[in-house]
């Protein structure tokens, strides 16, 4: 074995051993142990087979209606899909003004990405850029401006993933500063302000959110006054906001709790006022301490968007469900199956991207203080 | 602050106004005094508006409509319910329905979690990678599109009752739900049942005093055939005594449906199979992180007192994996009750479907309906992780 007197960097290496090694000791260390394996392997293999048959050599991938899938052991009726992916994408925002939508989703990725990537300096401008800029051009942008010549588009027309993305971002901007004050609100020293934040939060968490939306949806209309309307998706967007509020609020509490006494007596010490003890010493810790719950609520959030269905606004599912049980024209017996798949799909790949950045960023920004 | 440096007393030293300014317990109830009044302004301003909103539209308010006729049906009913019974009728059939999908969620999610949770565990890589594939695969699904792709993709596209599945035990699928044989208990059932409870008894019975002869002289009896012959012959025997009082009603197939036996609706099923496989993914992941916390020493030490693997698992690590997987688990038991609402999308007539929706469509009186369907939920919230603590603080309790 030759020796190496380059130091290596990384993680120590594990102990290599051969395949046939690996395979005799992870998969038939004993009777047992193989039984399982065999059992295992034909569950895989049965799997496999299944989803490849269904979905590549049995699926029908030409036609412009269902007729082709109506044969008999058709696999998935992948047309359906083609045919409805603009429905799926954007709703029935008009296609002449389509281009807004995507202009929004660059603009997005383009703060977005930068943000999201260490080592990229500005991060102060570009969470402005984010924070405050983003969201006004994107209103303007996805509303429609009369005075700038984009004719309006009214909320009713939007769907899909546009719909899915926007109460998602939306959910998340508002939800985030809103569950920060509240977990400072339950923590306040003030009787009155804590047991407000307390009531709020733990009255949101016992409830399912299909009765927030229901309440978003059917309830707040009656306590405005009698001139002041709301849309379908603003109400919406109003109960998915605060529902996830109160869950992020836990989730930062938590993070506020593990801060140790001693960082609150020393900003205290140093003179500093609440918001930059807060600010300053206190959120920076405790936030970043407690990210993986952050994002397991935003995943959350995510998955909860499909939800608005209920109170009829038509997101990634509801237009899918629309498009499965309404449009006889494309009836076949896979058809469910084929537009489930995908939508199964589109949402699996934003939570476990979501989910595989965090843990990302987990070991990126452990500074070693753990433990 | 007690001590020999004590202040002089407030009361003596005339303060100006800045001091008030600057003093914490002021701005305190400055600033409480403030929310306080904020507070009144809002809530006042939402019932005026709510009351005057309510009057234009001609709403009745106030809770007499719970003694209305209701006037729907509705398809599955624990208890007795026709259409002439009253709205509070028709709200205690949707409560008692989400408990039931609740309750036997909650059995089904625990037993497949824990399942999928030590199979994530084992040391077996083909077996750990397919319980991995799963966790990773169903927790980032909305359990909205699991109900539907249960419902509508596979419990929708069975055959029709016509050319029914034929089950093992006289039992039948079909896209109108799962058939099987209904028991008809006779006379003499309850010496079938004298034999049951007795059964049982002896069987804690014998429990308690093998348990008593392990801790005076550290011999454990083996129970398990006394106790089996027990919870099983005792009752066969009354059984047979009481001249086998129990026939099957089979389904019969009649014109264009099944006539007879037990129904179990598809709606059913797709909510249970559901909300079971998502928030079993969950627990599968608490169950892992618990059993992961329990130190290697514990089991090296199990190990070391010649104890065999599957006693290792059940008598050392469980308990104490179980003080860590409590409290996330009970989250997890909330979280599949409260997610039992989404039956209102697939049509189980749960409380949220059968009040929230039908109930508040036909008497348009949304905030007494929303108020009602949300305490209900607030309470078994309540219920639920009262008794999980108390469950806790026992679990807890075995610690030294």
């Amino acid at each position: 074995m030759a020796v190496n007197s380059e130091p290596r960097k990384g993680p120590p290496q594990r102990n290599s051993i051969g395949i046939a090694q690996w395979v005799q000791e992870n998969l038939f260390g004993s009777v047992g142990n193989s039984i399982l394996t065999l059992f295992g392997l034909s569950f895989s293999v049965w799997l496999v087979w299944s989803v490849v048959d269904w979905a590549i050599l049995r699926a029908v991938f030409t036609g412009s209606d269902g007729s082709a899938c109506r044969i008999e052991g058709a696999g998935a009726c992948w047309p359906f899909v083609v045919h409805k992916f603009q429905l799926f994408m954007y709703g029935r925002y008009p296609v002449e003004e389509i281009w807004r939508v995507n202009l929004t989703y660059v603009l997005a990725l383009a703060g977005l990405i930068p943000l999201m990537l260490p080592g990229i300096p500005g991060k102060l401008w570009l969470s402005i850029y984010m924070l405050v800029v983003f969201p006004v051009i994107a209103f303007f942008l996805l509303t429609g401006a009369e005075w700038f010549g984009l004719p309006n588009v009214e909320t009713e027309k939007w769907g899909g993933l546009l719909v899915t993305l926007v109460v998602a971002c939306v959910g998340i901007a508002a939800s985030f500063p809103l569950g920060i004050i509240l977990a400072l609100a339950r923590r306040s020293e003030l009787p009155l302000i804590k047991w407000l934040a307390i009531f709020f939060i733990e009255f949101v968490r016992g409830v399912p959110l299909v009765t927030v939306l229901f309440f978003a949806s059917v309830m707040l209309p009656l306590f405005l006054p009698e001139n002041v309307t709301f849309d379908k998706l603003l109400r919406a967007l109003i109960g998915v906001a605060l529902f996830s509020a109160a869950y992020l609020a836990e989730v930062v509490r938590g993070g506020l709790q593990a801060i140790p006494r001693g960082q609150f007596e020393a900003a205290d010490a140093l003179g500093l006022g609440y918001p930059q003890k807060m600010g300053f010493i206190v959120l920076p810790q405790a936030l970043k301490l407690v990210i993986p719950g952050i994002v397991n609520s935003f995943i959350a959030l995510f998955k909860d968007t499909s939800l608005v269905l209920i109170i009829g606004v038509f997101d990634l599912l509801g237009i899918v469900q629309q498009g499965i049980s309404s449009d006889a024209k494309w009836f076949s017996p896979q058809t469910a199956a084929t537009g489930y798949v995908f939508a199964a799909f589109v949402f699996w790949l934003f939570c476990f991207g979501m989910s595989r950045y965090s843990a990302w960023l987990e070991t990126r920004l452990d500074t070693g203080h753990k433990n | 602050m007690k001590g020999p440096s004590k202040p002089p007393s407030p009361a003596k030293v005339s303060r100006s106004l800045s001091d008030y300014v600057y003093d914490p317990k002021t701005r305190g109830l400055v600033l409480q005094a403030l929310v306080a009044l904020l507070l009144v302004w809002f809530v006042g301003s939402i019932i005026e508006n709510t009351i005057r909103n309510l009057e234009a539209q001609g709403i009745a308010s106030g809770f007499d409509f719970l003694d209305n006729t209701a006037g729907f049906d509705i398809s599955q009913t624990l208890i007795a319910y026709t259409n002439t019974m009253t709205y509070a009728r028709a709200f205690l059939v949707g409560l008692l329905n989400t408990l039931l999908v609740a309750v036997v969620g909650i059995f089904l999610a625990t037993i497949v979690g824990f399942g999928i949770g030590i199979a994530r565990l084992s040391g077996n890589w083909l077996v750990a990678t397919l319980a991995s594939v799963y966790i990773e695969t169903l927790r980032n699904i909305p359990p909205l599109l699991m109900l539907f792709a249960v419902y509508f993709g596979v419990l929708k596209t069975l055959p029709s009752p016509r050319d029914s599945l034929e089950l093992p035990l006289s039992s039948y699928l079909n896209t109108r739900g799962l058939y099987f044989p209904a028991p008809i208990w006779g006379d003499g059932t309850w010496l079938f049942l004298l034999g049951l409870v007795a059964g049982l008894g002896g069987v804690v019975l014998l429990y308690f005093r093998a348990r008593r002869k392990f801790i005076l002289t550290g011999q454990a009896p083996s129970v398990a055939v006394p106790a089996a012959g027990l919870i099983i012959g005792l009752p066969l025997v009354a059984f047979v005594a009481a001249g086998s009082p129990l026939a099957f009603e089979y389904p019969v197939a009649g014109r264009f449906n099944l006539k007879g036996g037990l129904v179990v609706q598809p709606e059913f099923i797709a909510l249970l199979a559901g909300l079971t496989l998502y928030t079993a993914a969950f627990i599968a992941e608490i169950v892992r992180s618990g059993i992961l916390a329990v130190h290697k020493g514990q089991r090296e030490a199990a190990a070391a007192l010649g104890l065999h693997q599957g006693q290792i698992m059940r008598l050392v690590v469980i308990p104490q994996a179980l003080r860590v997987i409590i409290p996330p688990l009970t989250n997890q038991y909330l979280n599949l009750t409260k997610n039992s609402s989404l039956a209102v999308a697939i049509g189980y007539p749960d409380l949220v479907s059968v009040f929230a929706g039908t109930v508040l469509n036909q008497t348009n009186q949304a905030v007494e309906v929303i108020l009602i369907t949300m305490s209900v939920y607030l309470l078994l919230s309540l219920l639920t992780s009262l008794f999980m603590n108390w469950f806790n603080a026992r679990v807890a309790l075995v610690e030294r």
